[in-house]
């Protein structure tokens, strides 16, 4: 394989995508967004809730995640994500209807309602919206 | 002796009952082919997830996780995973005679119960048990924020010492036939189920590897959660085909003697008729 191109698999409890000939993987970090070259040392590391870019020779692909981990050794990247969904496969409706059950729960504030809960479920709508119109 | 249109009712009700049992049979056959997808869709992250706790606990002098740390027990929380349905042969009561002998073990201890699907919640509610949540009708759409949900309940209360230990009774998925029943311990986690085979790699770990321990463990969990409600869904389509087939067969075996019955009775009645017919005849010869 040309060492100048990185292989990707995102991994989810449900799916996995192995992605080849990959110039580079933009993914959110919990220290802020960064970027993996090919031939880049062994890394572990979290994601946050984001997009994920790859790009590959003349195009590139979004992908929508509630957080994981990242691991990249030899040119090998690996997310390991629980929900991860492409770009162009999103769902803006359903991601609508659950941004907007997040916001009543939030609006309705009461003592049974989590609300550190119910602020991840709307930011990770708002996520999945903002990347779903990025690629339409 | 019933008459002959009763026993043709009778054969009339097995077969549409026969016909039930034998769409249910292959219903079931379906949906069991769609929960072994699921459980082989979720082994490579399995695989990886387990890989990198693996190399973070292996490259950690010191590992401390309250996740990890074993305390005195005093209160047990019990995990029954049961069917939504039955009809699945003993699938849900086995579970059920599972966990009231587990009760009783932890006899010594304050036990209560989370319940995952009707049946058992059903059972243990009616008979006064301390079921303290529950999760039902969640098999019909499994999805991973299910398992999320029930994970982030058994952890908060670890979390807050509302429990010190948490065990899951459920059915382990063998093949169609065959379920095994299961007590699996839940938490504590100990470091040693993540022992095996490792290289050492020189990661860059950020922020650190303790954080990240810290994160990986409840996701760690969370796949636990869904591996049991996947296998556990899976033993339950299982189950429910061979209940299914059984009844059908039985059906078809009813069918037959019942046939065989109504043919006999069918004969003699015919012959009862035509010697009634020869004598009436044979007395009017003589006249």
């Amino acid at each position: 394989m040309d060492e100048n191109r990185l292989s990707v698999t995102i991994t989810t409890p449900q799916k996995k995508w192995v992605l080849d000939d990959i110039i580079s993987v933009t993914a959110p970090g919990v220290m802020g967004s960064f970027q993996v070259l090919s031939q880049h040392a062994p890394l572990m590391t979290q994601l946050e809730i984001g997009e994920i870019k790859v790009e590959k020779e003349g195009s590139t692909e979004l992908y929508a995640t509630a957080g994981g981990f990242l691991e990249v050794l030899k040119n090998n990247v690996s997310l390991l994500l629980e929900s991860c969904e492409k770009g162009l496969e999103i769902d803006s409706a359903r991601a609508e209807n659950s941004a907007e059950r997040a916001r009543n729960r939030l609006k309705n504030r009461s003592d049974e309602i989590d609300i550190p809960r119910a602020e991840m479920a709307l930011a990770r709508a708002l996520n999945r919206i903002r990347i779903a119109n990025k690629v339409k | 002796m019933a008459t002959l249109r009763e026993i043709r009712r009778r054969i009339n009700s097995i077969k549409s009952t026969q016909q039930i049992t034998r769409a249910m049979k292959m219903v079931a056959a379906a949906k069991l082919r769609k929960a072994q997808d699921q459980i082989f869709a979720a082994r490579p992250y399995a695989y990886k997830i387990d890989e990198m706790i693996r190399h973070l606990i292996f490259q950690l002098e010191f590992v401390e996780n309250p996740l990890l740390a074993i305390r005195p027990t005093q209160r047990v929380t019990l995990v029954v995973v049961t069917a939504d349905r039955g009809l699945c042969g003993a699938f849900n009561s086995h579970i059920i005679k599972r966990t009231l002998r587990q009760i009783d073990e932890h006899r010594d201890k304050e036990v209560s119960l989370v319940c995952i699907g009707r049946k058992g919640y059903d059972f243990f509610r009616t008979r006064n048990y301390p079921v303290e949540h529950r999760y039902i009708n969640i098999y019909n759409q499994l999805e991973y924020p299910i398992a999320q949900e029930i994970t982030a309940y058994l952890l908060q209360k670890y979390a807050r010492e509302e429990t010190d230990m948490v065990e899951i009774v459920y059915n382990e998925f063998k093949n169609a036939i065959q379920q095994t029943i299961v007590v699996e311990k839940y938490l504590p986690l100990t470091a040693d189920e993540f022992s095996g085979e490792l290289k050492y790699v020189d990661y860059i770990f950020e922020p650190d590897k303790i954080t990240l321990l810290d994160s990986l463990l409840p996701k760690h969990l969370n796949l636990q959660t869904w591996r049991i409600l996947l296998e556990s869904n899976a033993a339950e389509q299982g189950a429910r085909m061979t209940a299914m087939e059984s009844a059908t067969d039985n059906a078809g075996e009813l069918i037959q003697d019942l046939t065989l019955h109504y043919n006999k009775a069918r004969q003699a009645a015919i012959t009862k008729e035509i010697s009634e017919i020869v004598g009436g005849a044979e007395a009017l010869k003589f006249e």
